[in-house]
């Protein structure tokens, strides 16, 4: 009983009894909050690390809760593809949460920080549980632990519009969380068994029933609502404008990824290769609403003023390069999707944290009043250009690799005119980066009075943001460091091991 | 045909009335203006889908999933989703929760319950 061994419920249960403290520690004194938030999310981090390498080292790790075996007990399932997202997510959710400290105070109203920081410790333990569970139902359980508290952090700003914001999304996401919840009964009817790998062994044998066609849609909807894929997407601009700018970096980077995750790991590892494409083929509609959402999204991006909101449409965009891959379900493709889930984790987080550290500092998000804003703010807009260079897909950054390895896969299954799309797809992206590069560096310079007699921001949020700059260039160069981990993964999706 | 519609409704009611149900439910979630009266659309879906499972978990004859005499050889209805659904009505209640405090915050800074007049207020400000 080594706790090496027990290090997967810890990354949950660890977390859960930290949202404890954090409250307890508000109650005596508000100051207490942040130091346990970073110590227990610094924890899950370097937990997630040690996992992924125990992943890489000697294979999936499977750990029984309680020690019941899978038909009766729940199973946690660390395996390359899951031990990837999660050190993914851990990083970002990090990075934000050093981000969040100066930006909540300015943003939040003091009196609800502590409620904010048990909040975004129970929506990472939510994503976390997401990523590791082996069990459909405990998915759809941490599923909901994440999105009720996604739904009162957005809600969480002094501005009255996010009251809105938060409500038409847990609308929408209730919707999604009751189609999900139905799914899963279907597959609980067609093959008795809640454990993911026995539902994927016991389903190939009721393939041609409408029992699993019903589950397979309902699960598709839900997973497609939670992840803002493209026509499902409506709550998703609202919801990432309206809320903190921190609790934006972590909805855009961290609960996005992980919904997809959820959708990839039901396409993949509960209904198999197999049924996508041959009993039930959707890959090709999938692919082409994929292709339809890049373009869309990135037409609406170029369509506004508000800088969130711009980088929220973009987020539609990308999402669709994600579920392009998921389309042309072949081992390139996927690599370059997974690829393109770290990427465009990192890439995203940057940009909104830009955006975050802009409101900070000027007081807006109208791109319209933003003309010079380079001058005021070099540091920031020197990370948006690396970051949005890496949206746009220039070399050597991850998005140009992820992209890359999209093409060569679309390439591979004969699919030329849905390459084409994805060069579309960046051009438009060149669009609206561009856009914001230009008036930040040509605009006129209005606030000539403040320049660089002031420091640009807290260092608190300078550093997560460059840092992320950073690596969207470094892991661009050096790909073959996260590819290690993501051909084994993209195999095992494809049954492989 | 029409004997068989019958036959597909009467041997298969219980499905049926969660579909209806779901589907009131649904109807009102997005067709409702009113905010609460949405919110209570949301929990009819919801009780539909709970239904659903209840009634998958039947076994005609069965008896409660607990030790009889009989042993094993005992007839008894399928106990996990009963318990599946216990976690699901949890859910439920905090989501209703979370819900309607929004719909509180709403109403004392707009003053507005309905849909459309909330956008329009929102939209002025």
């Amino acid at each position: 009983m080594s706790i090496m061994e027990q290090l997967p419920v810890l990354l949950i249960i660890g977390p859960i009894i930290a949202a404890l403290i954090i409250l307890a520690a508000g109650w005596h004194d508000r100051r207490l909050c942040y130091p346990v938030m970073l110590l227990s999310i610094t924890g899950q981090f370097i937990a997630s690390l040690v996992l992924l390498l125990q992943v890489i080292q000697d294979g999936t790790i499977r750990y029984y809760l309680g020690g019941w075996a899978p038909p009766l007990g729940i199973e946690l399932v660390i395996d390359s593809f899951s031990g990837f997202i999660l050190s993914t997510i851990m990083l970002l959710a990090l990075l934000a949460i050093v981000y969040a400290r100066r930006s909540v105070e300015a943003e939040v109203p003091a009196e609800k920080i502590v409620s904010f920081y048990v909040l975004v410790q129970l929506l990472i333990i939510g994503l976390v549980g997401m990523t590791i569970t082996g069990d459909v139902f405990n998915l759809y359980v941490f599923l909901e632990i994440s999105s009720i508290a996604t739904y009162t952090l957005i809600a969480g700003t002094r501005s009255p519009r996010s009251y809105v914001a938060g409500f038409n999304y847990l609308i929408m996401g209730s919707i999604a969380a009751g189609f999900i919840l139905l799914g899963i009964g279907y597959l609980y009817v067609a093959t008795g068994t809640l454990n993911m790998a026995e539902i994927a062994m016991l389903l190939p044998a009721s393939y041609e029933l409408s029992t699993v066609h019903a589950a397979f849609l309902f699960l598709m909807i839900g997973f497609s609502i939670k992840a803002a894929f493209f026509p499902l997407h409506l709550w998703l601009p609202d919801a990432y404008t309206e809320s903190p700018s921190a609790v934006t970096v972590i909805i855009s980077t961290v609960m996005a990824k992980v919904s997809v995750y959820a959708m990839i790991r039901i396409l993949f590892t509960i209904f198999t290769t197999a049924y996508i494409i041959e009993s039930f083929p959707v890959t090709e509609f999938i692919l082409l609403i994929a292709t339809i959402a890049i373009v869309a999204g990135a037409i609406l991006a170029i369509a506004q003023n508000d800088l969130k909101r711009m980088l929220a449409y973009s987020s539609i965009s990308q999402i669709g390069y994600i579920m392009f891959a998921v389309g042309v379900a072949n081992q390139i493709a996927l690599e370059g999707g997974l690829l393109h889930i770290l990427g465009h984790a990192m890439m995203k987080g940057c940009l909104f944290m830009v955006a975050g550290l802009i409101i900070y500092r000027m007081g807006t998000s109208n791109m319209l009043e933003l003309r010079g804003v380079a001058g005021t703010m070099p540091i920031s807009c020197a990370a948006f250009a690396l970051a949005g260079a890496s949206m746009i897909g220039i070399p050597p950054t991850i998005g140009f690799m992820s992209k890359y390895y999209l093409v060569l896969g679309a390439f591979e299954a004969g699919y030329w005119l849905y390459a084409a799309v994805l060069l579309i797809g960046s051009l438009l992206a060149a669009g609206y980066i561009w856009r914001f590069i230009e008036i930040a560096y040509f605009g006129d310079h209005h606030h000539k009075g403040d320049q660089t007699t002031t420091p640009e921001g807290p260092i608190s949020m300078i550093a997560p943001m460059v840092c992320l700059a950073l690596l969207c260039l470094i892991l661009g160069i050096f790909v073959e460091m996260p590819m290690e981990i993501i051909g084994p993964a993209a195999m095992i999706l494809l049954g492989g091991i | 045909m029409i004997e068989v519609i019958f036959d597909l409704f009467t041997s298969h009611y219980n499905y049926w009335m969660a579909i209806i149900l779901m589907l009131i439910g649904l109807y009102a979630l997005i067709a409702k203006q009113n905010l609460v009266k949405k919110i209570i659309g949301l929990n009819i879906f919801q009780t539909a889908i709970f239904l659903f499972y209840i009634s998958f978990a039947e076994v005609t004859g069965g008896t409660a999933p607990v030790y009889l005499p009989e042993g094993a050889e005992a007839l008894y209805v399928n106990p996990l989703p009963h318990v599946l659904i216990l976690t699901a009505i949890v859910v439920g209640v905090s989501i209703t929760a979370v819900a309607l405090s929004l719909i509180v915050r709403i109403y004392e800074e707009y003053g507005v319950m309905d849909e459309d007049e909330l956008m329009k207020v929102v939209r002025e400000r």
